[in-house]
């Protein structure tokens, strides 16, 4: 301090030198306690010399006064300038207490403005000090946008409250809710702006053409409700479903490609998907360390992490404290008794009996789904059907979902596998029973769109015919009428089957039967439950609340897959029929208050608490599976069927992907087209994938060497610890506690070395 | 009644959101909830809250290392577990999601280390075993078993073979576990 002194004494002498000498001695100290800063003393020193006469605050010297600076005290005092900035951004990340990091703030802030100030003089200011503004500007912009969305983010309340009464696991099925409605509602402003409102505003009204139109024979119970509820009738025609949309190149002033729009939102959809998914799953493999060795550390992370610290309920404490030590009590239990095995012939026999009923029952359920769906193609033929008739498809179809599961779990009794165990084959198999649902019911649905269009094409003669007919009729019966017959009514004109708008009929059909299942199911199996056991308990012979059937537990799992399924039905059907993304968005709304409300009123905590972290990322991994197999049918049906020749945005080309060459060839520029041409081709395509899987081999041997690599270093740790402890051993004294590794701790508490107490800071 | 429920000032909120990983609305809230604890308090308005209070916070009541937190996050000269509002911030902070999983072990390490010598020994694992499994006899463990799972732990986590877990080991092992980051937090 005293040679600062000196130095100082070497400038004017100035008025505020105890100031000056004080904030010198403060800078000082800062730097002293600030061992992660290595900003040189003597280096700052300096450049406090040359301008803290400059700076002088209130009775600040003029201008004309200043030094100049040379370039290289400059450039160092920008270095620290930047150093300092650094430091602001990163304090929030050094665990040092309040007091300490407001210090140390203050002091960095200060010196930053004080030198960004005297940077600005000289050549360049005006440009630097606009840089420093726009700069400040921004991080505040950033700070506040950050502010702002995450005050956007809606249900924040209700799913804290969810997740101090049930814990992490149980409101991590609300999170996934949240975030499938928040990517849901992205897909239906996509397909929204880009694809309904053009038709609607810019295209041709209703009853102007005839895909959209209600044909005459249909027109007298069209508005009936049980027809609209069968999503016939004005539904049907309607911008709800595919064959609504005109094959107008373009539309309104404009010049809006609407064929062309609804191809690339339909593609567009499953790209976005996609991406969303992958990136999801992406973040959730960084903060989960990936799967790695899980035996690692189980002691260890159940000892360190079990406690969920979000629980605020004492009924959910009690329950975790009793679900930890049964984990603790078992674990200790496994280790004793990994050599025990009783009679492991007669559990193979019984898990072998077990796969092969479940295996039955997987294809029993497919094969009942097959038969109901040709029945109801022989129902779609006739009359005067019951309810039941009408809807069996989907009530079978939401039957199954409900009672597999059931039986499944009963079968694995059979299995007697450790509870986490048994909870991944339960989900694997219930996994198989949708995934079979799913695509049984796809393959009957594909057989009518077979046999729709084998029947277009006797269609398209008659109605050519028909139209025929008219207009020789029409001269025939008025031969003194020379000009044009007036066109005929849309709503006479024989139609096609349209099979796409069928197809959408279907996929809309069966997600509203989902939707009345899941929520009746949760209104009669949780709500009525507890209703039952609540107050028959006071007139029943044992304790229902206690005994069976007492109140029921939230599903995750099953709850969890319900959503994915439904997700694929969606993005199979969406293609088909756009207003299904509208539906979804108003299902996943409404599911989030009801299944809030319905888990806060009728559920009980888990009594077995397992960690659902892990799971997450299975989820997300079942949910790009059920992409991919959503995205087949579709890409098949645009690739490789013809498109209707009277409704939908596609009618009279060949298949529907022509959308695309013609406008290449109309509307791009010749060079795009012969481009197009040269990228399509075999012999480039080959080429590129080869070189993907060769760079997917590449990263993979790179990720086992550096699994190697982290194995070696690990031996080598311990081999040295364990050395440094044989000679800690055999020479007392020789390595003292402050060479021993401590981590970060000693640098956070420099007194406590230094004074060697063991008070807390 | 003591305190009015006086505003934060604006270039305190900017600075603490400079220096902690708290939103604004967040900290705005904590300021509030700190404000209601203190005005119940008997006689002048005084800048910290005693362990009681704080204790009664509904975040914190079910917690079995609530004794624990408010210790480590103590500023106060007499040891007495009390926390100021910065204090308060600070805990806020290192549960906050944002926190960084350095923040967050660091503080866990504290927590866990009921003797405050620097290490976990045997002794700071059997109490926190004994907090984990709740106070009543029948989910206690025996000592056998309470002998076998320490053992267990010492040998999965203690890398110098000292019979200790220092930070350092303790950062090695949490960082490696999927579940620390999303157990660990506190949200008002």
């Amino acid at each position: 301090a005293a040679s600062e002194d000196g130095e100082d004494e070497d400038e004017d002498d100035e008025p505020p030198k105890g100031r000056r000498a004080a904030n010198k001695k403060k800078a000082a100290q800062a730097d002293e306690e600030d061992s992660d800063d290595d900003i040189p003393q003597r280096r700052c020193n300096e450049a406090v010399n040359h301008l803290m006469f400059c700076l002088s605050g209130d009775d600040s010297k003029s201008d004309e006064e200043e030094e100049s600076m040379s370039e290289g005290e400059m450039a160092k005092l920008m270095e620290e300038v930047e150093e300092k900035k650094k430091l602001i951004a990163n304090i929030r990340n050094k665990p040092w207490r309040m007091r300490r990091r407001l210090k140390v703030l203050k002091e960095a802030q200060q010196f930053v403005d004080k030198f960004e100030g005297a940077l600005g003089k000289g050549k360049g200011r005006k440009l630097y000090a606009y840089k420093v503004m726009m700069m400040k500007k921004w991080i505040k912009f950033q700070r506040d946008f950050e502010n702002f969305r995450t005050s956007c983010i809606p249900w924040e309340r209700k799913i804290k409250e969810v997740e101090s009464h049930f814990g992490s696991s149980v409101a991590s099925y609300f999170i996934f809710l949240r975030w499938m409605y928040g990517m849901n509602l992205v897909l239906f402003s996509l397909t929204f702006g880009l694809v309904v409102i053009p038709e609607v505003l810019m295209g041709l009204p209703y009853g102007s053409i005839p895909r959209k139109t209600v044909p005459r024979d249909e027109q007298a119970t069209a508005m009936d409700y049980s027809v609209l509820m069968d999503f016939n009738g004005y539904c049907k025609y309607s911008v709800l479903f595919y064959g609504y949309y005109n094959n107008q190149r373009t539309i309104g002033l404009l010049k809006f490609r609407l064929p062309l729009s609804y191809l690339l939102v339909g593609i567009g959809t499953f790209g976005y998907s996609l991406m969303v998914v992958i990136r999801t799953m992406a973040k959730n493999a960084d903060v989960g360390g990936g799967d790695g060795e899980d035996n690692e550390f189980t002691f260890a992370w159940k000892m360190f992490t079990s406690w969920d610290y979000l629980i605020g309920n004492a009924e959910t404490a009690d329950n975790k404290y009793a679900s930890i030590t049964t984990s603790f009590k078992e674990s200790i239990v496994d280790e004793q008794e990994n050599q025990k095995d009783e009679n492991i012939h007669l559990r193979r026999f019984l898990r072998v009996l077990a796969n092969f009923l479940i295996t039955c029952t997987l294809g029993g359920s497919g094969y009942l789904i097959y038969f109901v769906v040709k029945r109801s193609q022989e129902f779609a033929n006739m009359d005067n059907l019951s309810w039941y008739e009408k809807n069996e498809l989907e009530i079978i179809m939401s039957l199954l979902g409900l009672v597999g599961p059931m039986l499944f779990e009963t079968i694995a009794e059979l299995e007697e596998y450790h509870p986490r165990i048994a909870l991944k084959w339960q989900l694997g198999r219930i996994f198989a029973l949708f995934l079979g649902n799913l695509y049984t019911f796809l393959l009957a649905l594909f057989d009518e769109v077979n046999s729709k269009l084998e029947e277009e094409d006797s269609i398209k003669n008659a109605s050519i015919w028909f139209v025929k007919e008219y207009y020789a009729n029409y001269s025939a019966n008025n031969p003194n009428d020379t000009g044009t017959p007036p066109p005929i009514d849309p709503a006479d004109i024989i139609r096609g089957p349209c099979w796409e708008t069928t197809v959408g009929i279907e996929f809309v059909k069966l997600t509203i039967s989902d939707i009345q299942v899941t929520y009746l199911t949760i209104l009669i199996g949780d709500f009525l439950r507890a209703l039952i056991v609540r107050f028959l308990n006071y007139c029943w012979c044992w304790d229902l609340e206690a005994g069976w059937p007492s109140y029921g537990e939230f599903d995750i799992s099953g709850n969890v897959l319900g959503l994915v399924f439904n997700q694929g039905m969606i993005w199979m059907g969406a293609f088909y029929a756009p207003g299904l993304l509208g539906i979804n968005v108003l299902r996943l709304l409404t599911s989030m208050y009801y299944q809030c409300w319905a888990v806060m009123a009728c559920n009980v905590p888990h009594e077995r608490v397992f960690k659902a972290s892990k799971s997450n990322n299975f989820y997300m991994g079942l949910l790009l599976l059920i992409l991919f197999l959503s995205l087949l049918p579709v890409v098949y049906t645009i690739m490789s069927l013809p498109p209707s020749f009277d409704c939908g945005p596609f009618s009279g080309k060949e298949r529907m992907f022509d959308v695309i060459m013609e406008t290449i060839d109309l509307d791009l520029p010749a060079f795009m087209g012969t481009l197009f041409g040269y990228v399509a081709n075999p012999g480039l395509i080959i080429p590129a994938v080869l070189l993907m899987v060769l760079a997917i081999y590449y990263l993979n041997s790179v990720s086992e060497a550096y699994k190697n690599a982290n194995m070696e270093l690990k031996k080598k740790m311990q081999m040295v610890s364990i050395l440094c402890v044989q000679v800690h051993n055999n020479c007392p004294g020789a390595c003292d506690s402050s060479a021993r590794p401590q981590g970060t701790w000693t640098s956070t508490w420099p007194t406590r070395a230094r004074q060697g107490s063991r008070a807390t800071p | 009644m003591g305190g009015t429920s006086s505003k934060l000032p604006k270039d305190l909120l900017s600075e603490y959101q400079e220096l902690t990983f708290l939103t604004k609305q967040e900290i705005l809230l904590a300021h509030k909830i700190f404000s209601e604890l203190q005005g119940g308090e008997n006689g002048p308005y005084s800048s910290r809250v005693s362990m009681q209070k704080i204790l009664t916070l509904p975040e914190l009541k079910a917690n079995p290392f609530r004794k624990r937190l408010c210790h480590v996050f103590s500023t106060s000269d007499m040891k007495d577990g009390s926390l100021n509002f910065e204090d308060f911030l600070d805990l806020l902070s290192a549960f906050s999601d944002s926190a960084t999983l350095e923040i967050k072990s660091h503080y866990a390490f504290r927590i866990f280390d009921f003797d405050d010598d620097g290490t976990l020994d045997a002794r700071d694992l059997e109490k926190l075993v004994n907090c984990l499994t709740g106070e009543t006899d029948n989910t206690r463990l025996t000592a056998e078993e309470m002998r076998q799972l320490i053992s267990n732990i010492l040998e999965e986590s203690d890398i110098d073979k000292d019979g200790t877990v220092n930070l350092s080991e303790f950062q090695h092992v949490i960082s490696r576990s999927p579940d620390f980051v999303s157990s660990f937090k506190i949200v008002l």
